[in-house]
């Protein structure tokens, strides 16, 4: 989770129906790019690695609607497959952060004030590197590949998620409800976990949906560095990575693959604003 | 001039300490995971076994792993922070030789963010809900889901491919050569950059045009351009510095991927290197210097602040 979403939430967008429009238009965005990650063996018009050199470097037509590369390989085929690799960096390189850090921030806030400064200095330490800096040093050691990555962003990315679950932990610890569970005897855990957790939960989903933008943003860019995802495997990122050398002759390696995630990036953003609004969730 | 304000110039660093510890720490721990002996791990392969003996003494490999932390921070005070494999040279030259291109590309990215951003917000604010308004804000938020380095290969097919204004990759060797080598990659950075600045510089104008001073002001008979430019705009522009240094970190990361993808010199291209050679000592120093940095940068940032503005009390 880099900084760069420290902005303000767009207010303006129009309610339709029930729920509010940027709901639908993320929802949509989002459910169409899962169909077609679920459906790529069936909808991609090619096979994504096999190479055919005597179609290399096509430009769009209506065989190839956006070209093919140097090995002749459909980037639309190939898109449609990356689409698994990018969905699935965006929702597991979220998972492991949103776990970690909701559990340490709940436990932080909760617990005396030892425990707490201990995890607000690891915090601290953690968020004085830059972002991609850290784990780019995390996947050297490591070696480069998608497992690495995950690693790499659950020891980063949980930073985030613990200070905004703390902050509200710390203001729920004192409030009436909790005050009634402790006198009728429940366990701190149980209080922590079955009755502050749940209330204090909706932001940081809202939170992880913008997260998701950022994440795959990063992973598309530590595999287009050549440190995450490896080649011949279809991934958005590599595959700007690999058109490059053909920028002045090929526009098209490079543009399509990267307005596929762009359009990933529009749906996840579309829809944490859109729940964000329909929870009545402030950033 | 009340000076107390300015006491936390003192103390701040005090409470820095331990966060400078630990990213220390953490730079050190990252290169003791990696499997295998230390000595052959940040000498390479190739090592001679006289080098190996030296570097053995001289970070105390063959001390408890704590000791060694404790030369590990001797070596770093003595300003020594090893040599890379791949350069054969010491880190920390290395470092000053890369620190330029990476801080004109920041500073670049920074300056023509603002010129981007305070335009565009000063139009949005004004003309809210009106066409230009809208137009701005779908900028602003799309801005943000553009990958960095796509966006910066598109640059080039058209303005130096196509257009053919400025050099596709590299660097000069003289100042004027390598300001035209820097303008598309600041340009890349800036554009993303000032998405965020402009959402936060827009809300912020929008606030101090509806204030009660910027009211006051209007009853004093002043114009509306007069209240926009003498009013509203200075003290609009103070979060978005502390938006800045809350960046700083995102602004980085971002020039490293940047400086891949122009071949510029800095020490983005340099860590990204050093992780491709297992040139672990350049890996474990730039992440160091970068982390410094971003602290540094905070810091800054806040004195920047309290200076300017005389309502602020850290």
């Amino acid at each position: 989770m880099s900084s760069a979403a420290i902005a303000t939430r767009p207010n303006w967008l129009p309610r339709f129906g029930r729920y509010p429009l940027p709901l639908y238009l993320g929802g949509g965005l989002i459910g169409f790019i899962i169909l077609i990650a679920i459906l790529a063996p069936w909808v991609a018009p090619f096979d994504p690695i096999a190479q055919n050199l005597a179609v290399k470097l096509q430009p769009p037509s209506l065989a190839y609607p956006f070209g093919t590369d140097n090995f002749g390989r459909d980037i639309l085929s190939r898109i449609i497959w990356g689409a698994r690799i990018d969905l699935q960096m965006g929702l597991i390189g979220v998972a492991f952060p949103f776990l970690i850090g909701t559990t340490v921030g709940a436990i932080a806030g909760y617990a005396d004030r030892a425990v707490d400064a201990v995890a607000m200095r690891v915090v601290d330490i953690v968020l004085a590197f830059p972002f991609l800096v850290l784990m780019l040093a995390i996947i050297a050691i490591l070696k480069p590949g998608l497992s690495s990555f995950y690693i790499a962003m659950a020891l980063v990315g949980w930073v985030s998620y613990a200070r905004l679950i703390r902050a509200q932990v710390l203001v729920l610890k004192s409030a009436d409800f909790v005050l009634a569970a402790r006198s009728l005897g429940y366990s701190h855990p149980r209080i922590l976990f079955r009755h502050i957790l749940p209330n204090v939960l909706t932001g940081s989903i809202v939170f992880s949906m913008s997260d998701v933008v950022l994440v795959v943003l990063n992973g598309a860019a530590i595999s287009y560095l050549g440190l995450g995802v490896q080649p011949p495997t279809a991934e958005w990122g590599i595959m700007i990575a690999e058109g490059q050398n053909f920028i002045t002759t090929a526009w098209w390696i490079t543009a399509f693959p990267g307005l596929a995630i762009v359009v990933m990036a529009l749906g996840f953003s579309l829809l944490a604003d859109g729940l964000g609004e329909f929870l009545g969730v402030r950033e | 001039m009340n000076l107390h304000r300015y006491r936390f110039i003192l103390t701040r660093p005090l409470q820095l300490i331990p966060v400078l510890f630990g990213i220390s720490l953490v730079t050190f721990v990252l290169v003791r995971l990696i499997p295998g002996d230390p000595a052959r791990v940040l000498l390479g392969a190739k090592s001679t076994p006289d080098a190996i003996a030296r570097i053995r003494t001289q970070f105390g490999l063959d001390e408890p792993i704590w000791l060694q932390y404790v030369y590990f921070l001797k070596n770093l005070s003595l300003g020594d922070m090893g040599k890379s494999i791949l350069y054969k040279m010491p880190v920390l030259q290395l470092v000053g030789e890369r620190v330029g291109p990476t801080l004109a590309l920041i500073l670049g990215s920074v300056v023509l963010s603002l010129l981007l951003a305070i335009p565009l917000a000063s139009l949005a604010a004004t003309q809210r809900g009106r066409f230009a308004d809208h137009a701005i804000r779908l900028f602003s938020t799309a801005g943000l889901g553009f990958p960095p380095f796509w966006l910066a290969i598109m640059l080039i097919i058209v303005f130096s491919v196509k257009l053919d204004l400025f050099p596709v990759a590299g660097w000069g060797d003289t100042l004027a050569v390598q300001i035209h080598h820097l303008m598309l990659p600041c340009f890349t950075v800036a554009l993303a950059l000032s998405a965020v600045i402009t959402r936060n510089l827009r809300a912020s104008m929008i606030a101090e045009l509806a204030s009660d001073h910027a009211t006051a002001a209007r009853a004093r008979g002043l114009s509306e351009s007069r209240v926009f430019w003498r009013h509203v705009l200075p003290n609009a522009v103070i979060p978005a510095i502390n938006l800045l240094a809350v960046n700083i970190g995102w602004l980085i990361g971002g020039s490293v991927v940047i400086e891949t993808v122009f071949s510029i010199p800095g020490m983005g291209q340099l860590l990204v290197r050093g992780i491709f050679t297992r040139d672990y000592m350049v890996v474990q120093s730039v992440a160091l210097v970068f982390a410094c940095a971003t602290v540094m940068v905070n810091f800054l940032a806040d004195i920047l602040t309290v200076a300017i503005d005389p309502r602020v009390e850290l």
